[in-house]
């Protein structure tokens, strides 16, 4: 089931397309659902399907192709590091690395306390403002040096306690 | 793990918002030369009233006749943008004017304009300034190219990971409508366009124009073949006109000032300004807006020097696709597409990501590769199972496994992506790693040579003789 309020989110992105072409607001509705879920889920994936008017496989095409979907739970917080070249250049691997430690997995792990995935990511467009983190999905930041990892780290913990 | 994975919780907000960018180190830096697109912005002054205290929408109402002139027809419109030497600032480099006159304009069904604003070409992070802090630019710019080419549906398509400034430019496209400035019958007008911003979600392929187009769809981006053009076979199969986000936000400059002002500022054949996003071992890596033609050495300067006093080794011009140019080379450029060409690299997008002398060349390398690899669609066999095999072999040599004919194996994997696959990612792909050798191929040989000696102690008579004699 959809739930209304997220009708009403789903109809806003549907509205930007000609009638026949629903599907075009595919992309839309999955993040849509991550944002709610977390993740797009099998069911999620049929639900929007449904809606769109488009059969479930095209819809897990979308889901499987583009590299921000979350095909499983993942932690409360998603951290995505960029170390493209221009973040390697600019201490973009090292942040990475010192949220290994930091957290105590490796990337591409979940921390025991489900509190934060870590993931290594391609380049987020922000590459003069190096080293950057993409904070589930949607949250940019920038020329984040060991220090300001650590006191966002820490915040989002004490936020939890 | 049953908590909603975003938070809805202000700390959790406040607290993130404090690492948010706030364009002052990248953009409001005054170290601009000339600015159109970047000229007195703060943060703050975004919004439609800001954009108008700077001219804005003063180009719209010129072409419309508002002010009191006869207004400019569609062809006075596209003969002013080809006037002005205005080229593709995406990374094609293609002259816009004439790219609008592809456009069939008596064709009788639905045409769309579509804005490409899927900047993920490594080492770009201009649209995302244009669009953050100067929203109505592009909208301005869309609004007279859809009226120049008679359409009336665009879409603007932002990178997925830069979310914020699609909800910006969401707020920018509210702001318009409501002063008519987009819409029914703009401005009183009986010219109508409805402009929409969409979001990707993380797929470098979807920048390249038939790609963006096949998720705009709302398929996998997997780039078409072409031809057809998107002039004549484009969105949902219509006439389309795909530019990027510069592009439409130097057009209101250049109708409000003439195309031949917009070519003086620049040199001949490379009109205007452009904004490069300069990167890596820089001490001040942000955007700047300066002249076509200006020297590079001019543009180091401005974004600081190289970092610590070290001395430069190499500037990858135009982002990561493009080719590699050795200090010596790039002193000598301007930038501008000529230059660039001459000196055997691309413009590109306008990405510079300078490199000083402590940079490994072989590691530098293995990075891009990974990430062509990455993000190949896997749609053509050359790209999909050439680009991890070029990753393959430039890590082996990195992890100091090289083989000694590991360079021509690299140039011949290259030779058989390049001009083989349906989009350029194959290129895009092949390109870095054939200038890389050519420039630096000491540096690979140098890793190679010290792995092939350690492998003939290895497989030195005495080794041997101590293998069998611990298996015996």
């Amino acid at each position: 089931m959809i739930s209304e309020s997220t009708k009403v989110r789903f109809e806003r992105e549907v509205a930007k397309y000609p009638a026949v072409q629903k599907q075009s607001a595919v992309m839309a509705c999955l993040q849509i659902v991550q944002q709610e879920q977390g993740f797009v889920s099998p069911e999620s994936e049929k639900l929007v399907a449904d809606y769109l008017g488009m059969a479930p496989i095209a819809v897990h095409e979308v889901t499987t192709f583009y590299n921000m979907y979350n095909q499983r739970p993942v932690g409360k917080y998603k951290l995505n590091v960029c170390t493209n070249l221009p973040c390697q250049l600019r201490e973009g691997t090292k942040a990475l690395q010192h949220l290994e430690q930091k957290l105590g997995v490796a990337m591409g792990e979940t921390t025991a306390d489900g509190l934060f995935t870590l993931q290594q990511s391609e380049c987020l467009g922000a590459c003069a403002d190096s080293p950057v983190m993409l904070v589930n999905d949607i949250h940019m930041c920038s020329f984040m040096s060991n220090d300001k990892l650590d006191q966002l780290i820490d915040g989002l913990k004490s936020a939890e306690a | 793990m049953t908590l909603p994975f975003y938070s809805k919780n202000s700390a959790f907000e406040n607290l993130l918002q404090q690492f948010a960018a706030t364009g002052v180190q990248t953009c409001f830096h005054g170290r601009h030369i000339s600015p159109q697109i970047l000229a007195n912005l703060d943060g703050s002054n975004w919004h439609l009233s800001d954009y108008k205290d700077r001219g804005g929408y003063q180009a719209l109402r010129k072409i419309l006749g508002q002010d009191g002139g006869a207004g400019l027809t569609p062809d006075q419109v596209i003969a002013e943008v080809k006037a002005s030497g205005l080229r593709g600032r995406g990374g094609a480099g293609f002259p816009t004017g004439l790219k609008w006159s592809f456009m069939p304009r008596q064709f009788p069904g639905q045409k769309y304009l579509v804005c490409n604003s899927d900047e993920g070409e490594p080492g770009t992070c201009k649209d995302r300034d244009i669009m953050h802090y100067n929203p109505h630019s592009v909208i301005e710019g869309m609004a007279i190219a859809a009226y120049a080419m008679g359409i009336t549906v665009g879409y603007n398509y932002i990178h997925g990971e830069i979310f914020s400034t699609y909800k910006r430019f969401e707020a920018a496209l509210d702001e318009a409508r409501t002063a008519g400035l987009l819409g029914d019958n703009i401005l009183g007008s009986n010219f109508s366009f409805q402009l929409h911003a969409v979001h990707g979600f993380g797929a470098y392929i979807c920048g390249e124009e038939t790609g963006l187009l096949e998720s705009l769809e709302g398929k996998k981006g997997q780039p078409r073949f072409k031809p057809p053009f998107p002039a004549s076979f484009g969105l949902y199969g219509k006439p389309t006109t795909i530019n990027n986000t510069e592009t439409f936000a130097a057009v209101p400059w250049i109708i409000r000032n003439s195309g031949a002002a917009y070519l003086e500022c620049g040199k001949p054949n490379n009109g205007g300004t452009k904004i490069y996003s300069v990167s890596g071992d820089v001490e001040l890596p942000g955007n700047y807006e300066i002249p076509m033609g200006t020297p590079f050495s001019k543009l180091l300067e401005l974004a600081g020097g190289v970092r610590k006093g070290r001395k430069l080794k190499a500037v990858i011009p135009g982002g990561s696709s493009s080719p590699v140019l050795p200090a010596s080379i790039m002193m000598e450029c301007t930038m501008d597409y000529d230059s660039i060409a001459k000196a055997g690299s691309m413009l590109g997008s306008g990405a510079v990501i300078v490199m000083d002398d402590s940079r490994c060349m072989v590691e530098s390398l293995k990075r891009l590769s990974y990430f062509y690899m990455h993000e190949s669609c896997g749609q053509c066999t050359p790209c999909r199972e050439g680009t991890g095999w070029l990753w393959r072999v430039v890590d082996r040599i990195h992890n100091g496994l090289g083989r000694q004919n590991d360079l021509d194996l690299l140039n011949s994997v290259a030779d058989n992506i390049q001009g083989r696959t349906i989009c350029a990612l194959g290129d895009a792909a092949a390109m870095p790693v054939r200038a890389m050798i050519k420039h630096y191929r000491h540096e690979f040989e140098a890793m190679i040579k010290e792995n092939t000696l350690q492998s003939a102690v290895l497989a030195s008579p005495v080794q041997t003789v101590n293998r069998s004699a611990s298996q015996a």
